[in-house]
Parts: C-alpha cells; sequence; structure tokens
C-alpha cells in the first residue's frame, strides 16, 4: 500500500497520487451512490441469467426467460401483419381500377408494393425501375409498354409472367430467329434493318430502306403491324418510338432480327400472395408511365 | 508505511432539520414558489383556439403529430432550431445571473430547491419544527411517531404524483387525458412516466433533497467558473461579527476585571502569571475567541440562528462553499437576530469579495448596480438579447407554407417514347394554415419545359391542413427543347397557394440526354 499517512492529524486523507505536488483527496462517496453501485452488479448477474449472454462454443446460454431476438422479430412481424390485415383484404377485394380513386389505399398499396419491388424485382429492374439495356430488363418508368400499361395488363403480367413455360397463362411471343433459321438472307436482314432504323431516326444506310420496306411487309407487319408501331396483343414492340428494350444502333438491331429476343420473367402468383401483387402492380403503375385503364 | 487512522471511505447522509424563519428574502422565496408551481400545474389547462382541425391547448408538445404548440406559436421539426435558440438563450440566461447574482437560480428558482421547499414546509406542518424534528428524530419507532412518519410520506407521495401528473399534460390534450387517467384507459406511457416522476420527486424532495446538488448536479461545479469578485453572493461581514462569542460584552467585563487582578497580583507579588487562561470550546471554531481585554467584541453572539435554518446544513460564517445555494434563509435569520439585540441588519448579506475588502478597510461598499452593471454581465446581456431577436425575426419571416424537392437520381432522366425527357421530384409540400389549401406547381427556367404531377390530369393539389404531402412530380423537356438536350439546366419549382397567393420556390437541376 502506497498510501501516505496524514501529514498532520486532522488533514484529509489524500489517495497518494502527486501531479506536480497537486494531490488529490481521498473523499468518502454518499452511501446511496456506493449502494446504487452494488445493485448494478447484482443487476448485472441476474441479468446474464435471465438473458442470453454468456458465449459458449457452439451457441450462447440461453437465459431462463428464453428470450429471442429472432422470436422477437418474428413476433413483431406478425403484429405487423395482423395489423396489416384489414387493409390487405381491403386490397385484395377492391376493383384495381378503382384503387387511385381511395387515397388511403393507394398510399398504402403504393409504399407497400414499393417494399415487394425493393425485394423481389430490383434485381432485375434494378432499385429505380430504369430496367437495363444490356440483359433486357425493361424500364418500367417510361411509356412504353410491352403488353399494355394499365393497371389490370401490369398485374396479369406480374401475376403471371413472361415466357414462363410453368405457367399457362403467361405473356407468350415468339419472334422467329430469322438469321439464325435462315428465314431469310443476310441481305435481307441488312435491308430490314434499315428500313427500321428509318422510323424513328436516319438509317444506317438510306439506300437500303426502300428494299427493307418489302421484307418487312413480308416477314414483320404481321406482329409489328403495317407501320411498325407494334400490338400489344402479341407483346409486339413499336418500333416507331425511342425507345429499344436491347439496343437501337444497327449492330444490335441485326443481332435482334438475326437471333430474336426471348426475354423471360417469372409468375409471382403464388410466391407473393395476392395483396402482394397488387401493390406492388400499383406501385409500378405510379411510377410515370402508368396509362389510364382501356375504355370499355 | 502503515496508516493507523482507520477512516471509512464511505459517508452516510446527516440529516439536515432546517428551522423556520421568516424575513424578505423568505418571503421572496414564498411568492416565487407561488408563481413557478402556478405556472407548471396551470399552464397545461390553459386553452387557444386554433381553429377546428388543430388542438385548443395552449402549450403542447405533441410528440406523436411532431409538433410544438406555444400560444400563437407553431414549431414544426424542420422548425427545430427555435429550440435550440431558445435552449442557448437559457443557457446564456444562466451565465448572466450566475455572474451578477450567484446561485440565485439554485436558491429561488431551480425545482429541485422549490420542491424541497415545498416538501419542507408539509415536513414542519406535519411533525413540527427543527427541535420536534430533532426529537422524534431521536425516538425510538413509536405509534406517534409511525403515524407522523406515514402522513408526512403520504402527502409528499400525492405531492409527487400531482407533479408527475402535471407533467404529461404538457403531452396530450390535458382534460381528455385528466379523464382518461381516472378512468384507467390512459396510455400506459403515461402512467408509467407519472410513477417515475411521483418516485423521482418523493426521493429527491423528501429523501435525497441537498445530496442532489452536491453529488449529482453539475451546476455547482460549473458555476465556480461563472462567478467573479464582483459577483454577489451570500457572505458573511466576519470584519464586524468577529470575534464571535456568547456574551461577549459580559466576558470583556470579566475579562477587564480579571486583568486588572492579575496586574494587581503580578505588582504585589512580582510573578508573571499564564497569558490567558485555557477555556475548553464546545465546538471547533475557525477563529477562536480571544481574551478580550482590548479587543472590542463582534456583533455575532454565536447563536447558531444561520446554521439551523440552512438546508444544506452549512455554516455561512465559514465562508463561500460548494454547497451553498444562496437561497439566503440565513441572511433573514440573522436579520432578526440582529434586531432583537439592538445591532444594525445584514452581518450576512449580499454582498461582493470585493466589497469585504473595502469595508475592513473601512471603506463603503459600491453600489449594487456597479456590481451587477460591468463589461462581462453586459456581453452576456447583449448575446442573450441578440440570440432572442434573432429568433424573433425568423419566427416572423417563416412562410405559412412551404416547398421541399429532392429530385429522383435513381435514374437521372427517363426518355419517353416520343425522345423528350422527364425529370422526376419528390416534392414535399406544407401546409401549416389550420385549413386545406390548393397549391398550384409550376416550373421556370425554360419555356418548353411542362410539369405534370403524377396520379393527377392537372398540377393543382390540395394539402390538408396542418399537414405535409409527398408528390410525385415530372418535368418534362420536348426531345428538341434544349434543356433535353444539355447535361444540367438551372430550373425552378414554384408552389403557389392559389387562395391565398403566398408562393414558395425551389432551385433544382434538370438532368437531360447530352448529345
Amino acid at each position: 500500500m502506497s498510501r501516505t499517512p496524514p501529514k498532520q492529524t486532522g488533514d484529509p486523507e489524500t489517495t497518494g497520487h502527486s501531479w506536480d505536488g497537486i494531490e488529490e483527496f481521498n473523499n468518502p462517496l454518499p452511501r446511496w451512490w456506493l449502494w446504487a453501485f452494488y445493485a448494478t452488479i447484482v443487476w448485472g448477474v441476474g441479468y446474464t441469467i435471465a438473458y442470453p449472454a454468456w458465449p459458449g462454443i457452439s451457441k450462447a446460454t440461453a437465459g431462463v426467460l428464453g428470450y429471442s431476438t429472432r422470436a422477437e422479430v418474428a413476433s413483431e412481424i406478425a403484429a405487423v401483419d395482423a395489423a396489416n390485415a384489414a387493409i390487405n383484404a381491403r386490397l385484395e377485394t377492391t376493383d384495381l381500377t378503382a384503387i387511385a380513386a381511395d387515397p388511403a389505399l393507394l398510399s398504402y398499396a403504393t409504399n407497400a408494393g414499393a417494399a415487394v419491388f425493393r425485394t423481389w424485382c430490383a434485381q432485375c429492374h434494378g432499385s429505380g425501375a430504369a430496367g437495363a439495356q444490356a440483359g433486357g430488363y425493361p424500364n418500367l418508368l417510361d411509356d412504353d409498354w410491352l403488353w399494355g400499361g394499365d393497371i389490370t395488363a401490369i398485374h396479369e403480367t406480374i401475376s403471371y409472367g413472361i415466357r414462363n413455360e410453368e405457367n399457362p397463362d403467361a405473356r407468350f411471343s415468339m419472334m422467329p430467329a430469322f438469321g439464325r433459321d435462315e428465314l431469310i438472307e443476310g441481305k435481307e436482314i441488312s435491308q430490314v434493318v434499315n428500313y427500321v432504323m428509318s422510323l424513328s431516326s436516319p438509317p444506317q444506310d438510306a439506300g437500303e430502306v426502300a428494299a427493307g420496306a418489302q421484307v418487312f411487309a413480308d416477314q414483320c407487319a404481321s406482329c409489328h403491324g403495317a407501320d411498325g408501331s407494334g400490338d400489344r396483343m402479341q407483346g409486339a414492340p413499336d418500333l416507331t418510338d425511342a425507345i429499344w428494350l436491347y439496343g437501337g444502333d444497327y449492330a444490335r438491331l441485326v443481332e435482334t432480327v438475326h437471333n430474336a429476343r426471348y426475354g423471360v420473367m417469372p409468375a409471382w402468383q403464388g410466391r407473393l400472395t395476392e395483396a402482394q401483387i397488387r401493390a406492388v402492380s400499383a406501385y409500378v403503375h405510379g411510377l410515370g408511365g402508368g396509362e389510364a385503364p382501356p375504355a370499355e | 508505511m502503515t496508516d493507523t487512522t482507520e477512516q471509512s471511505l464511505y459517508k452516510s447522509r446527516e440529516p439536515i432539520f432546517p428551522k423556520r424563519v421568516s424575513g424578505r428574502f423568505r418571503n421572496l422565496k414564498w411568492a416565487i414558489m407561488a408563481v413557478t408551481l402556478g405556472i407548471y400545474y396551470l399552464v397545461p389547462w390553459i386553452r387557444w383556439d386554433r381553429g377546428p382541425s388543430l388542438p385548443d391547448q395552449a402549450v403542447l408538445i405533441d410528440l406523436a403529430g411532431r409538433r410544438f404548440y406555444f400560444f400563437w406559436i407553431e414549431i414544426w421539426p424542420h422548425e427545430f432550431y427555435f429550440v435550440a435558440g431558445l435552449l442557448i438563450m437559457a443557457g446564456l440566461g444562466l451565465f448572466l445571473f450566475t455572474s451578477a447574482l450567484g446561485r440565485v437560480w439554485c436558491g429561488y428558482a431551480c425545482p429541485q430547491t422549490v420542491w424541497t421547499d415545498l416538501f419542507m414546509l408539509v415536513e414542519r406542518w406535519i411533525e413540527g419544527d427543527r427541535n420536534a424534528q430533532l426529537r422524534l428524530h431521536r425516538q425510538a419507532m413509536s405509534l406517534r411517531k409511525a403515524r407522523l412518519r406515514l402522513t408526512k410520506w403520504a402527502i409528499w407521495l400525492l405531492i409527487g404524483l400531482g407533479t408527475g401528473g402535471a407533467w404529461v399534460f404538457y403531452f396530450a390534450d390535458a382534460p381528455t387525458l385528466l379523464r382518461d387517467l381516472v378512468t384507467g384507459q390512459a396510455h400506459p406511457v403515461a402512467y408509467t412516466t407519472m410513477a417515475i416522476l411521483t418516485l423521482t420527486t418523493f426521493v429527491f424532495g423528501g429523501f435525497a433533497r441537498e445530496q442532489i446538488c452536491i453529488y449529482a448536479c453539475p451546476w455547482p461545479r460549473i458555476q465556480a467558473a461563472m462567478m467573479d469578485e464582483d459577483t454577489l453572493t451570500v457572505g458573511y461581514r466576519a470584519w464586524r461579527g468577529e470575534p464571535r462569542g456568547k456574551g461577549n460584552t459580559r466576558r470583556q467585563k470579566k475579562n477587564k476585571a480579571l486583568s486588572l487582578k492579575i496586574a494587581a497580583e503580578e505588582a504585589a507579588t512580582g510573578r508573571t502569571a499564564p497569558a490567558y487562561p485555557s477555556t475548553p470550546m464546545p465546538y471547533a471554531a475557525p477563529i477562536l475567541p480571544q481574551p478580550l481585554a482590548d479587543q472590542p467584541p463582534g456583533d455575532c453572539i454565536d447563536c447558531m440562528a444561520c446554521v439551523n435554518v440552512c438546508p444544506m446544513g452549512i455554516d455561512i460564517r465559514n465562508g463561500q462553499q460548494m454547497e451553498c445555494i444562496t437561497c439566503a434563509l440565513c441572511i433573514d435569520a440573522c436579520d432578526d437576530v440582529m434586531a432583537r439585540i439592538g445591532k444594525p441588519r445584514g452581518l450576512i448579506d449580499y454582498m461582493a469579495l470585493t466589497d469585504e475588502a473595502a469595508e475592513r478597510a473601512g471603506g463603503t461598499p459600491r453600489p449594487v448596480w456597479r456590481h451587477v452593471f460591468r463589461p462581462r454581465t453586459v456581453l452576456y446581456t447583449t448575446l442573450w438579447g441578440g440570440v432572442g431577436l434573432l429568433l424573433l425575426f425568423a419566427l416572423f419571416i417563416r412562410p405559412e407554407i412551404d416547398m421541399t424537392v429532392a429530385p429522383v437520381r435513381n435514374p437521372t432522366f427517363v426518355t419517353l417514347s416520343d425522345g423528350a425527357i422527364r425529370n422526376t421530384y419528390e416534392v414535399r409540400l406544407r401546409n401549416k394554415h389550420g385549413m386545406a389549401q390548393p397549391f398550384r406547381l409550376s416550373v421556370a427556367g425554360d419555356p418548353a419545359l411542362r410539369l405534370e404531377v403524377e396520379g393527377a390530369t392537372h398540377t393543382t393539389v390540395t394539402v390538408p391542413a396542418d399537414s405535409t404531402q409527398l408528390h410525385k412530380v415530372h418535368v418534362i423537356a420536348p426531345a428538341a427543347a434544349a434543356p433535353a438536350r444539355r447535361a444540367r439546366s438551372d430550373i425552378r419549382l414554384w408552389a403557389e397557394d392559389t387562395e391565398s397567393g403566398e408562393r414558395s420556390f425551389e432551385d433544382t437541376v434538370f438532368n437531360g440526354k447530352e448529345n
């Protein structure tokens, strides 16, 4: 013990520490403070017995109260599900086109749909829903739709998917691989590509446009329409607008006509609840490109 | 080295039984207690009409709705700097008062002091004054003691309950909450808050008392840096009081007679007597009474009145101490005694350190205003007033409608089928009016730009009363327009309240396809 005795009787006791001659008094703690300190120690011991605390080799002690954070999360999720049960039921029974007229329901659907989108859709369509030309994932923000942009059409696409062979209701379209299957000659491919380019922008070779128009009328017009504006019933894209799912330059268009493109999307019916599908439909419809329901 | 003197490292509280006192400072403290407690208990019940969709409580902290209502002022979360400003003013105010008047906050207005004072008042009603309390304290437990203790604690608990009860009324509509509390339908948080505050009031006001000030509160430590030699604090005029002693006058006569007798004896016998007789002292006083043959006695008659009334249990005659909260009750007690023995008041008084020195040298103290009015307090007052004026200014220029714009950057722009470029902005419209207002949105920066509101057919939206609404707003530039072909264009979004004509704008950017 390095404690120095008091210098004189009556001088306060010091801790014995000295810094440049400055000493510290060893003043007593108040009793209540001391007991509060002991109480925290007792509390700490009790806490480690009651709750999971001590690490073992494979897992920590469980604690006598049986508390676990996982169970707490599960119960919180269950509580949220229970709290949303009423509005989810309302979402499932409301006509899709009537959701927009109900502000509370629309707000719920849009926010819930955003969460569903980030969990299940963002992997392909991107977190901002802008899609990706490299993978042929459509941009959901613009006003161009392959199969229709009103909420009912969006809902159908999400429910059954695209070219999903496991679901008979899935949207299905099949462009022939004109080059690979040798349906038309390479020269004709170049001609028709130049014609298609001319519909929205300057072509690669203006001299081939006229010949391409004939090829288009023979081979393509049945699906894409005589004017090239596409057909949503068959999922045939509009070739006259500024939007190209796989790219609109000469090389990419040649590749598209040669090999054809078969983008796929899974069906979400069965994997998501109907309320979730409706919510994400409302979310996608509200991204900026949503169309009004077709007039009856 | 071994330390033979065993000293416990822990100190138990020494009970303090302050004696009742009356006088000018006691009256001032009663008045301040009445005002502060009155404000605390009554303010939640003041009504203030704000229209049908807003609460009619004058002072309300609506945590769930994220609003703070103070009479005609309504603070939204984004205006929290008002609260920060008020806290800065409170801090500067404390600096000002402490540098001018010492621990005047501690002594008069601190809730710990006010409630402890109230609890001591109750204690005196139930158990009697200091002497009765001391007797009761030393008695073994008896039926009477138990009865008195239980009555006292019950009243303390009721006061505590009232304290906690008044607190929760600041956070919800008071009449509704009171009804819910009584019928048992209030939120558990309200009951929990009340229980905690009841308990802390009971323990802090009834038992911990001066321990809170000495051990728990940081303010006494900070205040030392605020005070200087001009600060008016409670002090003892040692030059006037010393040498203190009971029966000074009588002893002086006796000593004079004694010294004459000694001198006579010395003259007669030729021997020298010891300098003065040793007197056993009943207590350890810092300045021991001297033999008084040639020294006039001081005014302090050592009656201990100042010590007996002190709620902190200290002796002010030992000088300013960390424990002293400058409640000034010792001034009242001493003035009373001085009046009775026919001496002028003010043996214990508010004074500055410089006064003490000047008076000791025979000078006159500086007037109070010279102590209070000095560069330091002027600086604090200026800062305090400056912050206050800034807040007032900010309060009057803040708009009733407000808009924040967050451009959507994922993606930065969208190409539409006709080649037009579209940017999307998340626009938050804030309507602080008491009724729903129509807002017309428009864009400026290039005449070709067009604005659309997602999900709406026109650009006027209605924002409900006292709320914020989020809208997705699209700005579209036709393919041929300049903003569509430029990487960035500066644009300005306008929101106009079509009823009141108030306008608000936000500058942002439009991202185009650079080619």
